[in-house]
């Protein structure tokens, strides 16, 4: 899966769990002021992640997560 | 009429969310139409008009039913002016959120631990209802949750209407909801053998034959009376007082010959102030099961002789709310006051011989001068009772 194609499916499952326009979920689109998403709800996305790429997402590799840009390089660490 | 020393309380506001009708006055024409066939779900419950898609998912069905009453009765009220620090929440439930316990339960097992919902137990508790309505609102009053099975949202509102008589709060959203129609729920009714197997609710009825399960809200807005005159609200009525005691006798089956229910309805007069002969109307319990109604009837007969005062029980249309029954029934009496229209007990063909009840039947009845009681009795021997009055009533020999 190339960059793209894995970036537009993480959008997908952002704007499904977030429920936030598409075109916010930006790299730098903030979780807490930019998406509204509190920490139970990155919590949710990170779940719909681990389903969409078939990866296993660790509590502790959440520490310090607080952007999608962040959130996606974790995801495409595991690919 | 005032018991002395204590502040009054007066209902401002009413909401409801019930399986015949949904606001005021779909509720009211449905509980006076002929009783809904199939199952007594909220069919055209929409949650989008009281929440967005992501609080709406985050919300367990007996949460949204808990606040679209909420803001329902809110709207009715008008503009209370309150003090958030003295507004409170005051809610009832029996159950909490078994829907999504249920489907998170499925998760679990066929996804395993890592996939349940990290909202499961904000979603299911039973005070997520209250504290919804808190956040909504920003009430920063006391916000708690009665969980007494049937007698909940009855108890509630007794519990709402002793904060502003003692003067902690000056308004108060209370009530009940329930939506435990999940296939657990139904399934574990069924199997206590508490469920009607006609499928029929029946109150007060030879043939009865058990409840017909149900689910829905109601909340009322209760406000001190003097602030409610003083900003000209339109007042339904006056909760003149409460009672709330156990049976201490059997976790499902009420005591003999209503004596739980006799107590409490008799406690609930002397709180009130008033006497068995002021009692003008009983919005009964009345579940359609064999034993609560021998028992609420043989009670009413031994407090009021017999006939006693004109009794009712909606259940025959709403079917039994459980947690959410008193709060919706209390929504009746506060319709019946400013309609001055008892709604009948439809599916009441024929009146159980060993009873001797005024029962309203075929078609609604006027109401006549005086109080009314409405009762809730719940599995655990929970008996909760509440008086509520027409705001101009004085007891005959009170007027001194």
């Amino acid at each position: 899966m190339d960059n793209e194609a894995a970036f537009d499916k993480f959008k997908s499952c952002a704007v499904e769990v977030l429920q936030v326009p598409a075109e916010k979920i930006t790299l730098e689109a903030k979780f807490s002021d930019d998406l509204e998403a509190d920490s139970l709800e990155v919590v949710e996305l990170v779940m719909a992640l681990e389903e969409a790429f078939d990866i296993t997402v660790e509590e502790s590799e959440l520490d310090g997560v607080l952007t999608i840009g962040q959130a996606f390089d974790l995801v495409t660490s595991k690919l | 009429m005032a018991v002395p020393g204590r502040r009054r309380v007066a209902i401002t506001g009413v909401g409801v969310v019930s399986c015949c009708g949904i606001g005021s006055d779909a509720f009211f024409a449905g509980l006076c139409a002929p009783a809904p066939e199939g199952e007594h779900r909220v069919h055209d419950f929409d949650p989008s008009s009281w929440f967005d898609v992501k609080q709406a998912r985050r919300a367990d069905r007996f949460q949204q039913f808990s606040v679209a009453s909420a803001q329902m009765a809110l709207d009715d009220a008008g503009e209370l002016g309150v003090d958030p620090a003295r507004a409170g929440v005051i809610f009832g439930t029996g159950v909490g959120g078994l829907e999504t316990l249920q489907q998170q339960i499925t998760v679990l097992v066929e996804k395993g631990p890592r996939r349940v919902s990290p909202f499961l137990v904000p979603m299911i508790m039973g005070n997520a209802g209250a504290a919804a309505i808190s956040m909504r609102f920003g009430w920063r009053g006391p916000c708690e949750t009665v969980v007494t099975a049937c007698a909940a949202g009855t108890q509630a509102i007794g519990n709402a209407a002793r904060l502003i008589q003692t003067g902690r709060c000056d308004a108060v959203m209370t009530g009940g909801a329930e939506a435990a129609m999940a296939e657990i729920g139904i399934a574990a009714f069924t199997n206590m053998t508490a469920l009607s197997s006609s499928g029929v609710s029946r109150p007060f009825d030879r043939r009865r034959d058990g409840f017909v399960i149900s689910e829905g809200g109601a909340a009322l807005v209760l406000e001190e009376l003097d602030r409610a005159l003083e900003r000209g609200a339109h007042i339904y009525g006056e909760v003149l007082g409460s009672a709330s005691t156990a049976d201490a006798h059997h976790i499902t089956a009420p005591a003999p010959g209503g004596a739980g229910a006799l107590a409490c309805m008799e406690l609930a007069l002397e709180d009130a102030g008033v006497r068995t002969s002021d009692v003008a109307h009983v919005n009964a319990h009345g579940t359609s099961t064999p034993l609560n109604d021998l028992a609420e009837a043989e009670a009413l007969a031994k407090l009021f002789g017999a006939p006693g005062p004109v009794v009712t029980s909606i259940k025959g249309i709403t079917g039994h709310s459980l947690g959410a029954a008193g709060a919706i029934e209390a929504v009746c009496c506060a319709l019946t006051i400013e309609r001055g229209i008892i709604p009948p007990t439809v599916g009441l063909e024929e009146l159980d011989p060993e009873m001797h009840l005024d029962v309203v039947t075929g078609s609604p009845r006027q109401l006549p001068d005086g109080v009314l009681l409405s009762n809730s009795f719940g599995f655990g021997g929970h008996n909760g009772c509440l008086v509520v009055a027409p705001i101009g009533f004085t007891a005959p020999d009170a007027q001194a």
